[in-house]
């Protein structure tokens, strides 16, 4: 029977097909969906983890005691997860190891496009690439097997539109059991360095075998067409380049490292113009100019941004009339907001108000940035914010400054720069947004929301314990919604020659619901636009006075509280 | 080229309830032995952002996404969206429009101004817009939320699957209370396209 899957719930599929016993990551767009759909299986263990290093620690802990294990990611999570990435590849596996880093090009909801294929060669482990949710299924299963029988971990990478698309998968696969059974093996799985040197020059033995593996591969093809132009390409590029020529020799690498270096040599002597189209970085390309072959590519296709037939055929075909593009540019964009009553609005009002520095994070409050809020200085990645809070005040020695965090990314990756704080004797206010939730990702519950993946509960983490026990002495808690004591905490907090936490806590509305009833914009409205300051979506700026949609207001009341005439009341 | 291949675009604002209009209409598209592709970005458009889903299908599709100029049909959930979209539009494409207009950001706190007349520089534009008012639709049919199933009752009148082909999908895929109001809301969309189709 073939249903209809997205890449990430296919790849669910084809790991729990293949057997997976331990599944583990950390929420990230685009890979979210696949430990999510891995979590309805009973037989799989799959959980969230803190963050992406500890994810991938704990998959290597279960495929070195027996059990195939997937941990699942987002292109900057690898980066989280690549110290133990790096050494993997050396001590190799039990059973087998899938790393899903699952890429963003175009940063459709990402901080940057890192092209992960890189991750693949630095570290020295086989990866694979889909191009659609059938082939996401079966290279899942190609991975465990390629993992088991090389000894080493396979990346399976990934992008947004793999991952978020969905065609067609083929569902009648036979599940594969595998007993776990752990046995003690020193010389391979502890890397002091007299290991290490031996596990170091054993990997470039299972790198060799791997790329003769590469020649043969099912996944490495030719689909022979015409031989004046041929391309070459791999994941989502491949269904591109299939939909624009289709009469053209295409040769499709679905293993991209190690590269079947003697099938594409072949294949380039027999074509005269071989055309290379990959999204992102040269990284196929350099590859293959390295042993010397003629082809070409990303001197016309871009190497910003995502592919789409489009810019493929712009760059490849000449056209009669140029499409043009720019025309539609005098719309109003649409960018994202802060929902109608998000508990984090009025914080970022009040820090806009009292001019403070604020170094921010990674997540829905990062909105925060946009006007008319505007309030936000930085956002590098996950947890930066605390150690840049730590360093502005130790460049300028400044007091007006406050780090933001929401909680699953304080408990990510937040803790230890807090530690930082606290050692090196910064004075510094770090703020958790605490909203009980994984927010921007779609709602995953996390250590500090005491429920897991599965459902179950779980220890929660006390946030002010934990804080208290790092050394922050001035420690409070505030309801977001209530300005007056939001302002007060920033102002005492932030005066103090201390380091301190505020914790706002409110769930995410998405979460549970206020219960406030909505309000609406009486006559003496005298349109002086403060509570447009807010960038509520259920306030808007209609004939020179303001208008409160009340199908969206939340009911937070932040608003009425801001109008200084009394405009704003609610509706009884 | 596969010239089989029918290219559907629907566009709106998160919330509107597009993605799951566009999964019914794919499993339907699949229950008619049809290759079928669904291109969808999530994440930060979520947040009220502007959202695209792409549906292509035919003997056999490649690319899940849709070149410009290609789109067969356009379902439009929201006006301005319409209008930012339009050019995916093939010649001789129809374009359906909700009539519903969701102010963004920049408009909502007086930086910018909603376009007038969005209908008119469709027109301008050589396309022939077929407008619906689905909310009010929704209403009659029995839930605001089904604005959604009216607009994809419109869009199924040039599909070609039976009507009654699509209600299965609509019964797995809404909540068990909204089936009878879905359904109504479907009828009511494919019923009106009906009509103009026929005057």
């Amino acid at each position: 029977m073939r249903v209809l899957l997205s890449g990430n719930e296919a790849i669910a599929y084809g790991a729990h097909a293949a057997g997976v016993a331990v599944a583990t990551g950390y929420p990230g767009t685009p890979s979210t969906e696949i430990l999510e759909n891995l979590a309805k299986y009973k037989d799989v263990d799959a959980s969230w983890a803190p963050n992406e290093k500890v994810a991938l620690e704990v998959a290597i802990g279960s495929s070195i005691a027996g059990a195939r294990s997937l941990v699942a990611m987002k292109h900057v999570g690898l980066n989280v997860a690549a110290d133990p990435l790096f050494t993997v590849a050396y001590t190799g596996v039990n059973a087998g190891l899938v790393i899903v880093s699952a890429d963003d090009p175009g940063m459709h909801s990402s901080q940057n496009e890192q092209d992960n294929r890189y991750y693949a060669k630095a570290a020295k482990v086989p990866m694979l690439e889909p191009s659609d949710s059938q082939e996401a299924a079966s290279l899942v299963e190609d991975a465990f097997i390629i993992s088991e029988t090389f000894d080493i971990p396979v990346l399976l990478r990934t992008t947004t539109r793999v991952n978020h698309s969905k065609s067609l998968v083929e569902v009648d696969l036979e599940q594969t059991k595998r007993e776990p059974g752990y046995k003690k093996n020193a010389e391979k799985y502890v890397m002091i360095p007299a290991n290490a040197r031996v596990r170091r020059r054993l990997l470039e033995d299972r790198l060799k075998a791997l790329e003769e593996f590469s020649e043969g591969f099912s996944g490495n093809k030719i689909e022979w067409g015409s031989r004046e132009v041929g391309f070459i390409t791999s994941g989502i590029s491949y269904q591109y380049v299939k939909e624009l020529f289709p009469e053209a020799s295409i040769l499709k690498l679905a293993m991209t490292y190690p590269l079947p270096r003697m099938l594409i040599t072949g294949y380039v002597n027999q074509i005269e113009k071989v055309i290379v189209v990959e999204e992102l970085e040269p990284y196929l390309e350099e590859q293959i100019k390295s042993w010397g072959l003629s082809v070409s590519g990303k001197e016309s296709i871009p190497s910003i941004g995502e592919l789409n037939p489009d810019i493929i055929a712009d760059a490849l075909i000449p056209r009669e009339e140029a499409i043009e593009n720019s025309k539609q540019s005098a719309l109003p964009g649409r960018p994202p907001m802060l929902c109608a009553g998000c508990p984090h609005r009025g914080v970022f009002y009040e820090l806009r108000r009292l001019k403070m520095v604020v170094t921010g994070d990674i997540g829905c409050y990062t909105l925060g940035v946009l006007p008319p809020l505007g309030s936000m200085d930085t956002c590098i990645c996950m947890g930066a914010s605390i150690g840049n809070a730590m360093g502005v005040q130790k460049a300028t020695g400044t007091k007006d400054i406050v780090a933001v965090i929401g909680d699953s990314t304080f408990v990510h990756s937040g803790i230890t720069p807090l530690i930082d704080i606290v050692y090196n004797g910064g004075i510094t206010t770090v703020i958790i947004l605490d909203n009980r939730t994984t927010a921007m990702t779609g709602r995953q519950d996390h250590p500090g929301t005491g429920r897991t993946l599965k459902g179950i509960d779980s220890h929660m983490l006390d946030f002010e314990k934990l804080v208290k026990a790092i050394g922050i002495n001035s420690v409070r808690t505030v309801d977001p919604y209530d300005l007056k004591a939001v302002r007060k905490a920033i102002k005492e907090e932030t005066a103090k020659d201390e380091p301190s936490v505020i914790i706002f806590r409110r769930a995410c509305l998405l979460v549970e619901k206020p219960k406030g009833q909505p309000y609406t914009v009486n006559e003496k409205c005298d349109g002086c636009k403060v509570c447009l300051r807010l960038g509520c979506p259920a306030i808007s700026w209609v004939n020179g006075r303001a208008e409160i949609d009340i199908s969206q207001c939340a009911g937070c009341e932040i608003c009425a509280k801001l109008c200084k005439r009394d405009a704003i009341t609610v509706i009884k | 080229m596969s010239s089989d291949v029918k290219n559907i675009l629907i566009v709106g604002v998160g919330g509107q309830g597009i993605i799951l209009a566009a999964d019914i209409m794919s499993q339907v598209l699949v229950g008619a032995e049809y290759d079928v592709k669904m291109a969808e970005i999530h994440g930060m458009s979520q947040r009220g952002g502007s959202v695209n889903t792409m549906v292509r299908f035919g003997s056999r599709v490649y690319s899940p996404v849709i070149e410009k100029r290609k789109a067969d049909f356009i379902l439009a959930f929201e006006q301005l969206e319409a209008l930012r979209w339009a050019d995916y539009l093939k010649p001789g494409g129809v374009l359906i429009m909700n009539t519903e207009k969701i102010k963004p950001l920049p408009v909502l706190i007086g930086n910018d101004d909603y376009p007038e007349d969005i209908e008119g520089m469709l027109r301008q534009k050589g396309i022939e817009v077929i407008k619906i008012d689905a909310n009010k639709l929704a209403e009659e049919a029995g839930s605001k939320k089904a604005a959604n199933v009216v607009l994809l009752g419109c869009l199924a009148t040039y599909l070609p699957i039976k009507k009654e082909g699509w209600y299965t999908f609509i019964e797995r895929r809404v909540p068990p209370k909204t089936i009878e109001a879905n359904k109504k809301a479907f009828d009511i969309g494919y019923g009106i396209l009906t009509e103009v189709a026929s005057v």
